[in-house]
């Protein structure tokens, strides 16, 4: 399914070289990072060369190059967060998962990441999942939070 | 093409309409400092070594010369008291990734730049893109590019290209400052392809 999306996505820009980034960006969000493969065949289909493919690809934090976890979690790390214990809630969340900001899990479960200021300074301190807010988080409801996302 | 008239550090020079002031410079002897020109690529403005203050209907500005085109009556000076310190801290922040690149200390001794001025970090790359540029505009290979971003970004020679034309190029190795092309190519050569072709191979 995801492997017909992929194709899908690199046929309908073909000899689009001015699409890159455009299309790296519908591959993340089907596969949720770019496999190396996939980047040398975009790179042939549009008309690029490898090595922009790579510079683009490793430049935007947006990609990535390595595998994520079926769930995003983002703590923020913001101003407003931190004063509220945002510290802590990232504390806990790397305890309960195991996780360090950047990294995923071998189950591939979750991909922790951290964010300076994820919008919602009136809720703080935020935990996002898969682009869920989760505001006014405190260590101990995390255990609780994470666990519906299996 | 029609020519205009311009004065570099008090003498007319004439050049094309078209050209930039470092070409315009290079033509009537006049020397201004380069890491990341070269005459068969396109202008890059990478370095930022060439700047120069231009003197345009009584407006002063400091440009990089190597960008900048050539106007009618434009007033250029090379060497002054600003344009020296902006190259001079330059050159200091350039030593902190490549304190021993013989080009760099050229400079540093023109241009008085203490070379311990900032904290040591060698990565031996200037990030001039001499070489990714030479390999993508005169080879049309694009075996070498740049990854990442910010104060992780660094040239990477693409295996997959690398492995089909480096080994009978190699050309980039002289228009490097610092000699960080090589060692990036060798470093690949010897981790990726030890068993390569007039490569490293078992030890000899």
């Amino acid at each position: 399914m995801c492997e017909q999306a992929v194709a899908a996505i690199i046929e309908n820009h073909r000899g689009q070289p001015e699409a890159l980034i455009h299309v790296l960006t519908a591959i993340q969000h089907e596969l949720r990072w770019l496999p190396r493969e996939v980047l040398a065949r975009v790179a042939e289909a549009l008309g690029v060369p490898l090595s922009q493919a790579l510079q683009i690809a490793s430049f935007y934090k947006v990609f990535s190059l390595t595998p994520k976890g079926r769930h995003e979690v983002h703590v923020c790390t913001g101003m407003t967060c931190h004063l509220c214990g945002g510290d802590r809630l990232l504390a806990k969340v790397e305890e309960a998962t195991g996780l360090k900001p950047g990294e995923t899990d071998a189950a591939g479960r979750f991909t922790l990441e951290r964010g300076s200021c994820l919008g919602s300074c009136s809720i703080g301190p935020e935990l996002i999942v898969d682009g869920r807010h989760h505001g006014r988080m405190t260590p101990e409801q995390v255990e609780v939070v994470l666990a519906q996302y299996p | 093409m029609s020519q205009v008239t311009l004065k570099i550090n008090d003498r007319e020079v004439v050049a094309a309409t078209g050209m930039s002031v470092l070409q315009a410079a290079r033509q009537a002897d006049i020397f201004i400092p380069t890491l990341c020109h070269h005459d068969r690529l396109e202008a890059y403005g990478g370095c930022r070594l060439c700047i120069v203050e231009v003197e345009s209907r009584g407006r002063i500005n400091h440009v990089v010369s190597c960008t900048y085109p050539v106007e009618q009556g434009l007033t250029v000076r090379t060497r002054t008291e600003t344009v020296d310190r902006i190259r001079r801290v330059l050159v200091e922040e350039l030593m902190a990734h490549a304190p021993d690149s013989p080009e760099l200390k050229t400079l540093a001794e023109e241009y008085g730049a203490d070379r311990n001025r900032f904290g040591k970090e060698p990565i031996f790359c200037v990030m001039c893109g001499l070489c990714v540029r030479y390999c993508a505009e005169i080879k049309g290979e694009h075996a070498v590019g740049f990854i990442e971003n910010g104060p992780r970004r660094e040239i990477s020679f693409v295996p997959e290209r690398a492995a089909k034309v480096c080994w009978d190029c190699q050309e980039c190795f002289t228009v490097c400052p610092t000699s960080y092309a090589q060692a990036a190519y060798l470093l690949a050569r010897g981790l990726a392809f030890p068993d390569a072709p007039g490569g490293a191979g078992p030890a000899k």
